[in-house]
């Protein structure tokens, strides 16, 4: 290259094009410099998001493995159907407390069939087992009321700090200092283990199931948020691409220069910058408290996070809009075409890829939105599923919460093992935003045409 | 074209919904991050046994925030339940009044102890409230004298003390927990100290008792014991102000101080022994009975012996059984309201 940028009208008569004088070498010294420079940058982001992945990953894959528990329960007629009707309406006076007795004898029975001798009282043996198990059999049970009366096999989760154990977390020496298990119970799980009876295996329930109370860490999951989450994105969807891309080709095809439109464009520029809990207030203030909107439903976070992502497509489209040549307008109109002909029939399929990837874009950024649904409600404990339609509650009218939300939430608990619970929920996230991104790219590559 | 349809159907969408009947079927609560865990465990159990209602919702933010959610009004798009780790003040009760919300159900669901805690490599502690003031006041006595905070170390504080450098994280002024902090700890350390006379003599007042030294020393956390627990596995040093409950569940990473001798635990704060422990209350709206289904039951089924009892769930989990729960059981099945 230096021989191109050599000026042959200042060059001495000691230059030569095989040796480099000084000038030259320090002009190619800055390049590299350059260079290096930029390189380095990358090489700083690249290992910030490898940090942050394998931390991420390191701490959050194990969430989607679960210990299991196989068990063989008597489910004795007197206890949970005192009246022998085998009526679930009337069995369901049985609280969820008359059952865990029955698992925790269970479990007595396997230790005595296998041969492990403990020393654990019979309460510390139930802590081997989820306080979710109880809820579990009786569900079952409840659901099928001839189980009662013979043994019935049921699969139930172990308890957080027995499932710990497996996956590294606890170890005997902490366990040694932790008031709520013991080398002991330890000791039995892994003898359990050995036999079989315990395994560490795919849990899908953490994608499905709901959130669970701070006793039983090992039971929650995102069931809820997701869904949440999805009902959100399809508010979103519904309300912030038509009328931001009306807004859009109004401002760009239509609109009459002049101060008012000026004025207009700045001010959605300066929305797109909104921090966006000041959307937030603004939800609260407008849908709840004015239009008398549910609080915590999916519908009022979908609508702020509508006027949240609303700029950014309304930007993105009108940049996909101006960069469709005006020789297509001028073509369609020469033939005749409306002006609304020529937008809609020319100019906007060939901008609708600029346009979805926009709009992809900016619903991802709303999907990892926390800071708004704090102030609508949404930061709560959930365990419903919400439906997508109910009469009393009308449409997405059902309390849900959100992905980033469950993250904030599950990083408040108490009980260690939430910090791997909010790390796997971090990895769910970033696997739907890489999936809308994904799809971002495939979009604007297979239909972006280039003049 | 298809771009107008949409738009109209958009907005068509938000208008069924707004109009739509707002019946609530599920309880809401609200308040307190302190009771959070007692509320989200109750609300779960609840969900499970009585099959015929939704879970109940269960937000945090504050017991501050939650009883100004609580008073904000009657109806269905109002909470039904405010969690407080302190009883309502008389101005909210008022609040309350002013929009409307009257006959206000005071149920106490037990009590929470404060702990000071340590990393669990460090050396022991045994504190008085003293201690706490010497080590956290503005401005300490010495030899008569009010002068501006100089102990740097435990040891300066009290010899009995380990030579460590004092470094405290304690909870922010938006925490119930504080106000307990400042009471219980610093007002009885300032007293007990003789502070509190000289500072009379020397202001007036003795507002200079729970005034906080800005060197540093004391850090405020405004977020949740989390926090508090990253700050004290990052400085080695720190003594950390914690419930009961959380420390429970991280009891192998840290090691707790005594207070006046006496180790806290659930025994020690039922008898009353260890100082500084404050009751833990939820207010209901018994306007909303009737009109939201299941709040009856759920407030019936939280006080209930299997739930609150010493043996229930909210004991395994930190909370202090309320001695007097039978008492509490009874106001509750006669709907005793604290106010009118």
């Amino acid at each position: 290259m230096t021989e191109v940028s050599v000026d042959p009208a200042r060059s001495g008569p000691a230059r030569s094009i095989l040796v480099q004088d000084a000038r030259t070498k320090r002009r190619n010294a800055a390049e590299r410099r350059f260079r290096a420079y930029g390189l380095a940058a990358i090489g700083i982001a690249m290992a910030a998001l490898i940090l942050l992945l394998t931390s991420v990953l390191a701490a959050g894959l194990s969430a989607y493995k679960q210990t299991y528990l196989q068990l063989e329960v008597n489910l004795p007629a007197a206890k949970l159907d005192p009246k022998g009707n085998r009526d679930p309406a009337e069995m369901s006076k049985v609280f969820t407390l008359a059952y865990a007795p029955l698992l925790q004898q269970a479990l007595a029975a396997k230790l005595d069939a296998l041969g492990v001798t403990t020393t654990l009282s019979a309460k510390d043996m139930g802590d081997l087992i989820s306080k979710e198990a109880p809820a579990t059999l009786r569900n079952q049970v409840l659901a099928d009321p001839s189980l009662i009366g013979s043994p019935h096999v049921i699969d139930v989760l172990a308890s957080g700090r027995i499932d710990g154990f497996f996956k590294g977390r606890v170890t005997m020496e902490s366990a040694a200092l932790d008031a709520n298990t013991s080398p002991e119970a330890l000791r039995v799980a892994q003898a359990l283990k050995d036999a079989g009876v315990m395994v560490t295996r795919l849990n899908w329930a953490f994608l499905t199931a709901p959130d669970a109370s701070d006793q039983r860490p090992e039971a929650a999951g995102l069931g809820v948020a997701i869904l949440g989450s999805l009902y959100m994105m399809i508010v979103v969807l519904v309300m912030a691409l038509p009328l931001g891309v009306a807004a859009a080709i109004y401002l760009e095809e239509f609109a009459p220069k002049n101060r008012f439109t000026d004025v207009i464009e700045v001010n959605i520029s300066n929305l797109a910058a909104v921090p966006s809990i000041v959307f937030g207030i603004l939800g609260l203030a407008i849908f709840i408290n004015f239009m008398g909107l549910r609080q915590s439903s999916p519908l009022v976070g979908g609508l702020v996070l509508t006027l949240m992502t609303l700029p950014t497509i309304i930007i993105s489209t009108r940049a996909a809009l101006k960069s469709v040549p005006p020789s297509i307008r001028d073509a369609a109109l020469g033939v005749g075409a409306s002006k609304m002909q020529s937008v809609f029939h020319h100019v906007l399929p060939l901008a609708a890829p600029g346009i979805l990837t926009g709009t992809i874009i900016g619903l991802a950024q709303a999907l990892g939105e926390t800071a708004p649904l704090l102030l609508i409600g949404m930061v709560a404990f959930v365990r419903d599923y919400p439906s997508a339609f109910s009469s009393s509650t009308g449409l997405f009218g059902d309390p849900s919460t959100a992905l980033p939300v469950q993250v904030y939430n599950w990083t408040q608990r108490a009980d260690p093992a939430f910090v791997e619970r909010a790390s796997g929920a971090i990895i769910a996230l970033l696997v739907f935003l890489l999936t809308m991104n994904a799809v971002a790219i495939i979009l604007r590559r297979r239909f972006e045409r280039r003049w | 074209m298809s771009f107008l349809k949409l738009t109209a159907s958009g907005m068509a969408i938000v208008a069924i919904s707004a109009t739509a009947a707002m019946a609530r079927d599920n309880v809401h609560i609200a308040g307190s991050s302190t009771v959070l865990p007692y509320a989200t465990i109750v609300a779960e159990a609840f969900g499970e046994n009585f099959t015929q209602y939704p879970t109940p919702v269960v937000e945090s933010g504050g017991s501050g925030a939650g009883i100004k959610m609580f008073c904000s009004g009657v109806g269905e798009d109002t909470i039904d339940i405010a969690n407080a780790s302190r009883a309502i003040k008389q101005s909210e009760i008022d609040d309350c009044h002013a929009a409307g919300v009257k006959g206000i159900m005071q149920v106490r669901i037990g009590y929470d102890g404060i702990v000071f805690a340590s990393d669990i490599n460090g050396p022991e502690f045994a504190f008085t409230p003293e201690d706490w003031f010497k080590a956290l006041a503005a401005n300490v006595v010495v030899d008569g004298k009010i002068v501006a905070n100089p102990y740097m170390s435990w040891h300066d504080v009290n010899p009995a003390l380990p030579d460590q450098p004092i470094q405290a994280f304690i909870p922010g002024t938006k925490h119930g927990t504080r106000e307990v902090f400042e009471v219980n700890v610093l007002e009885a350390g300032c007293k007990s100290s003789g502070a509190e006379e000289a500072f009379k003599a020397a202001n007036g007042d003795a507002k200079a008792c729970i005034a906080i030294r800005t060197d540093g020393r004391a850090v405020d956390i405004d977020g949740d014991y989390t926090e508090t627990l990253a700050r004290l596995a990052a400085d080695k040093n720190g003594m950390g102000v914690f419930g009961l409950a959380f420390y429970e569940n991280n009891t192998d990473k840290l090691r707790v101080a005594t207070m006046s001798g006496i180790t806290p635990s659930t025994a020690t704060i039922a008898d009353g022994s260890y100082p500084v422990s404050r009751p833990l209350y939820f207010y209901v709206k018994t306007q909303h009975f009737g009109v939201v289904p299941g709040l009856q039951d759920y407030i019936d089924f939280f006080v209930s012996d299997q739930m609150a009892g010493p043996d229930g769930p909210l004991a395994q989990y930190g909370l202090v059984a309320d001695p007097e729960l039978a008492q509490t059981q009874a106001d509750v099945a006669a709907d005793k309201v604290m106010d009118q």
